[in-house]
């Protein structure tokens, strides 16, 4: 290349950020350019207002930057403004797909600051509801990746099988996303009467119909075509990116804070972590596929132990947090959800910092978007599973 | 004086011997049945297509489909229609202003052209070329320089980028195409689509089986569909428009009746290939193989039906076409789409080898049997 | 074995499979319903909107301060009420004047429901109030009040929950009336069993069966582990946690089997002979039958005329049809008020 021309060309956009810069390279006969692509913010293939800046050679990817930002809602500046109460409706917020799993590690940072004694009934409760959650975290992905390949359907039938466990859900909570349940020292109010055998019949329900999605999209040729070796992620590159979740899994790492440092009772529970050889897309779409799967084995393990017993523990009329900082980690649905808390005794927090699943896994995009081509590019952006809101808090 | 001129008798070369119902003695008359019928399979065949696909899929998804505009939402694309008349037309302030204006068109006359020669009953057809599929194949491919225009002069790269993805994605599969339909052309012996179908009603193999050509010419039936699920960009071949990468591709900057007119360039290239592939493999009107309408009579193929067979062939041929048009919404349902490089390799690798070795096997057969 | 685990399979089966999961739904039921036509039926507990029975309201402030939005206006004066005795001191009450909602910034946390102290706020499942203009979702109090009319009675707690403090009172004073009640009988048993009467032994197991029919919990769950469970994990291998869980488990199964065996057994025995009194004894009757009082029997009839009506002035189906439920209570409540009236007089 060294003995060819190279030259850059700025073709002006509309507005600053959309100026084409074309690098023109060899002689002037036949020109070939970089074309810079923009997908997103607003793009069928970013769920979300993720925006990617590619370099294009053709269909061919230079270089990928994720622009993050367009979502900031500035999280972490409104929590420091908020009593607890109201953090919890804050944070389930920020990963819209996993309410529950949010405000259950504000309520667990809280009541370790407060070193407050939880009830049994109430820990089996939110394990019940956290471990629902993420089945519907992942049945939204498996359906919007696969409409991201092409594949309509399982977004429907994904879409069907949500609603009937945002109605469960709903019925305890009264929320569908949304759903504000715990509190410090445990949940609201308990779960209504019949909402355990309602969880029974859609555990069986949803047993039923998860081999359709593999009958559908996992053992489809086409699916495998087009995911199989598409974007592997090796283990180390995984870990150095902080990488965590259903990518880390895929990668053949089972690091799962249910297993390895247990909240709440998961330590009394039989948890698989399904895991992947290569970390590529595929892999990453089984394993999502796969903890669906072990999640409803925790639920009908969870529907054993649930026994009588209060559901919250006698609350100050201000909750105030003691002087002195805590981190608390969960497995959320997409990876490792990390709070730290830090109080000043009053009822709001001094700071309030997340470590967000989602922030971290868009930072292994540019690795693994690199030298591939477009269709397979958003191949690999539905396999790394992210929420917008998530990365940009 | 300007019928005569439509006489088989006198003018031989492109148009040939079956006298169409439609060719009367008023010239003027007769034209204008001719393009109302080419305008009913594009408009009204079409949007019955549309809704079919509309409701077929629905069901498949587990869910109801458009319910509201008419009867179970029959009226839904008519609706759709005004709607996108009543839209702004909006035109990107770099694109090609006259390119722009006239890509949906290119686009969309060579489908209602490709309606004059199917046929679709006894006697029901526009023109018999005696040419007829080579102008069928042919005229089916304009199309894709509209589509090429559209791409280009949006001035928009997802547009660029569907408009080439098309452009590559047509060549490649338009020779698996006409190979196999020269299989078909090989074992009728003739090109003209009315012959085909003929040959059809009249074909044993061994001298008793009574057959259509998708019989002996599975593989080139199997290898048609492909092509043309490519060549009407249906999933699971939908690059040029595959809306998580390029948005909508060449339709992307595309508003009001010039997108309408792309959609309908859709779903009327889907009737016409599903009458392309009903006419060649599946034996046009005829009810089931060596099976005649009711009140004609055959001779050598050539069928003189009474108002009853005509009309009953008709329907056999639309059924066809929309079980066909069903069959594409499956697919499209069921599956994910391919990337474009394996999409290439499909044609090159897979489809063209096997579609010369059918037209080898086809030939011999013919000599043979 | 997982479901995700590979099968090798020839080419093809995974396409045929795709076609024929698809196929399988085109003869089933569509899962969708068409909405503005079927409503959906939500569960009580769904945080559609927020609903004001403005007359509980004292103007104490505590919603408005509390919502992380501040999307609740309320405003008020004081009112001079005159003294209730002869020479008593006049008293000062708060009049509510607007309290309004703006759902445009409400994010649906639901804490101002939760720490009203005098039950004014509550959750409706009504979620029909879109409005083309954002303005429009600023609700005064005359509209948050039409909503109470929606509210859903709560729904019962599960059976394995932890009573309200007043509940549990109640069925504390109550258990230990029956246990004086229950020794009571026992003694009169045994008397007549030393009398050498044949006693019938029907009203044993009917007293001890029917303080347990609904209640399907295992007292002492969580301390008892089934021992052979136990032992049985650790020679597998498995942790200490992780066997003493399972055993845990074990036990709570098997004693739910048993005690669902022995109501089985007692209900094909002495079930028609059990008196009623005894069948009041199980542990949740009492406050079953507390809220049934509250309630006129009966309450989903609807007052058609006042049904009509509404339909009439173009309310939506469902708020009429909240509005005549209501009206109904009303006239029934007040018809049981005059009744007794009418019968102490």
């Amino acid at each position: 290349m060294s003995d060819l021309d190279t030259t850059e060309h700025v073709l002006p956009g509309n507005a600053p950020g959309e100026d084409v810069i074309f690098e023109l390279r060899g002689d002037a006969d036949f020109d070939t350019a970089e074309m810079s692509l923009s997908i997103g913010p607003a793009h069928p293939a970013t769920h979300g207002v993720l925006r990617v800046v590619l370099d294009m050679d053709g269909e061919r990817i230079r270089d990928a930057r994720p622009v993050i930002g367009y979502m900031h809602r500035g999280f972490e500046k409104l929590a420091e403004y908020r009593d607890y109460r109201q953090i919890m409706a804050l944070t389930n917020r920020h990963d819209w797909l996993s309410g529950f799993c949010n405000e259950l590690g504000v309520a667990l940072a809280v009541e370790k600051m407060m070193e407050m004694e939880v009830p049994d009934r109430a820990q089996w409760i939110r394990m019940l509801l956290a471990e629902w959650n993420r089945v519907l975290n992942h049945l939204m992905f498996i359906g919007s990746y696969a409409i991201e390949l092409g594949a309509i359907t399982p977004m429907f039938y994904a879409f069907r099988e949500r609603e009937e466990i945002q109605y469960l859900l709903e019925s305890a909570t009264g929320g569908r996303l949304h759903f504000t349940y715990n509190q410090p020292g445990g949940i609201k109010i308990d779960l209504p009467k019949g909402f355990l055998r309602q969880s029974v019949e859609e555990l069986a329900t949803m047993r039923a119909r998860l081999p359709d999605y593999v009958d559908l999209v996992l053992g489809n040729e086409i699916f495998q075509a087009r995911t199989k070796g598409i974007g592997p992620l090796p283990p180390e590159v995984a870990l150095a990116y902080g990488v965590t979740g259903p990518s880390l899994h895929a990668a053949g790492v089972p690091e799962d804070s249910r297993v390895t440092e247990p909240y709440l009772k998961y330590g009394e529970l039989d948890v698989r972590v399904p895991t992947g050889d290569n970390g590529d897309s595929f892999d990453r779409f089984a394993v999502l596929l796969g903890r669906i799967e072990a999640s409803l084995d925790i639920i009908e393990q969870i529907h054993d132990h649930i026994g009588p017993g209060p559901v919250n523990t006698k609350l100050p009329k201000i909750v105030k947090a003691p002087e002195g900082a805590t981190y608390v980690r969960t497995e959320n649905p997409l990876g490792q959800l990390g709070y730290f808390l830090q109080s000043d005794g009053s009822k709001n927090p001094w700071r309030f910092k997340m470590r967000t699943p989602s922030f971290s896994n868009v930072q292994a995009l540019p690795y693994l978007l690199r030298g591939q081509l477009i269709p397979d590019a958003v191949a690999i952006l539905g396999s790394v599973f992210f929420v917008v809101g998530d990365v940009d808090r | 004086m300007t019928a005569a001129v439509l006489d088989p008798a006198v003018v031989e070369g492109l148009v040939a011997q079956s006298a169409s119902l439609l060719t009367l003695d008023n010239f003027w008359l007769s034209a204008l049945l001719k393009i109302l019928l080419c305008t009913v399979m594009l408009m009204v065949v079409s949007l019955v297509g549309g809704y079919l696909e509309h409701k077929a899929m629905a069901h498949l998804q587990n869910r109801n489909g458009p319910m509201e505009a008419g009867w179970h939402g029959s009226l839904q694309l008519v609706a759709d229609g005004i709607k996108f008349i009543q839209k702004e037309d909006i035109v990107p302030q770099a694109a090609d202003r006259l390119v722009f204006a006239v890509a949906p068109g290119v686009a969309l006359v060579p489908v209602l052209l490709g309606f004059l020669v199917i046929p679709l009953g006894p006697g029901v057809w526009a023109e018999d070329l005696e040419l007829g599929l080579f102008y069928a194949l042919a005229i089916g491919s304009i199309g894709v320089l509209g589509i090429l225009m559209g791409g280009w002069a949006s001035a928009n790269k997802f547009s660029l980028m569907g408009g080439i993805r098309a452009a590559a994605q047509l060549i490649a599969y338009e020779l698996p195409l006409i190979l196999a339909a020269a299989a078909v052309a090989i074992q009728a012996g003739s090109l003209s689509l009315v012959d085909i179908v003929e040959s059809q009603a009249t074909m044993k193999i061994f001298g008793t089986v009574s057959m259509w050509f998708v019989f002996p010419q599975l593989l080139g039936f199997a290898i048609f569909v492909t092509a043309a699920l490519a060549e009407l960009s249906r999933p699971p071949f939908d690059m040029p428009i595959a809306d998580s990468e390029l948005v909508f591709g060449y339709m992307t900057e595309y508003t009001g009746i010039k997108f309408a007119m792309f959609l309908l360039t859709e779903y009327g290239g889907m009737v016409f290939m599903s009458a392309l592939i009903s006419v060649l493999y599946l034996g046009g009107w005829q009810p089931l193989p060596g099976v005649g309408l009711p009140g004609c009579e055959a001779v050598g193929g050539i069928a003189d039906c009474g108002a009853l067979g005509t009309l009953l062939g008709v329907g056999i041929t639309l059924g066809k076409i929309m079980a066909i048009i069903f069959f594409m919404v499956w697919l499209r349902v069921a599956y994910p789409r391919l990337r474009e490089d394996q999409l290439q390799k499909i044609s090159w690798l897979v489809l063209i080898p096997l579609s010369l070795a059918n037209i080898v096997v086809v030939a011999i057969g013919k000599v043979a049997l | 074995m997982s479901i995700t685990t590979p099968t090798k399979a020839p080419f093809g089966v995974g396409l045929l499979k795709g076609l024929g999961v698809t196929l399988k739904f085109l003869f089933k039921k569509p899962a969708t319903v068409q909405y503005p036509h079927v409503k959906p039926d939500l569960p009580p507990r769904t945080r559609g909107v927020i609903a004001l029975f403005d007359e509980n309201c004292t103007v104490c402030m505590l919603c408005a301060r509390e919502c992380p939005d501040w999307c609740i206006y309320i405003d008020s004066h004081k009112e001079k009420l005159p003294a209730q005795k002869e020479g008593g001191r006049e008293r000062t009450r708060n009049a509510l004047d607007r309290f309004a909602i703006d759902f445009a910034l409400c994010m649906y946390c639901g804490i101002c429901v939760d720490v009203c102290p005098f039950d004014a706020l509550f959750w409706s499942p009504e979620f029909e109030y879109s409005e083309y203009d954002i303005n429009g979702l600023l609700h005064e109090k005359e509209r948050l009040r039409e909503w109470a009319d929606t509210v859903p009675p709560p729904p019962a707690l599960d059976d394995g929950a932890d009573s309200p403090a007043e509940v549990a009172d109640a069925i504390a004073a109550k258990e230990n009336e029956l246990e004086a009640a229950h020794a009571k009988s026992e003694q009169a048993e045994q008397a007549e069993e030393a009398a050498g009467d044949d006693a019938p032994p029907k009203t044993k197991p009917a007293a001890k069966t029917g303080t347990n029919v609904a209640d399907m919990h295992v007292e002492g769950a969580g301390e008892q582990i089934d021992q052979a469970v136990y032992d049985e994990q650790i020679a597998a291998g498995k942790s200490e946690r992780m066997a003493r869980a399972k055993a845990k488990a074990a036990w709570v199964r098997a004693q739910k089997k048993a005690k669902l065996a022995e109501q089985e057994a007692s209900g094909g025995d002495g079930g028609g002979d059990e008196p009623a009194a005894d069948a009041g004894a199980s542990t949740d009757a009492p406050p079953k039958q507390a809220l049934a009082d509250v309630h006129v029997e009966g309450a989903g009839e609807i007052d058609q005329a006042v049904y009509d009506e509404q339909i009439a002035a173009g309310k939506s189906e469902r708020m009429a049809r909240a509005k005549a439920k209501a009206a109904w209570v009303r006239a029934q409540k007040q018809k049981q008020l005059d009744d007794e009236e009418g019968g102490d007089a």
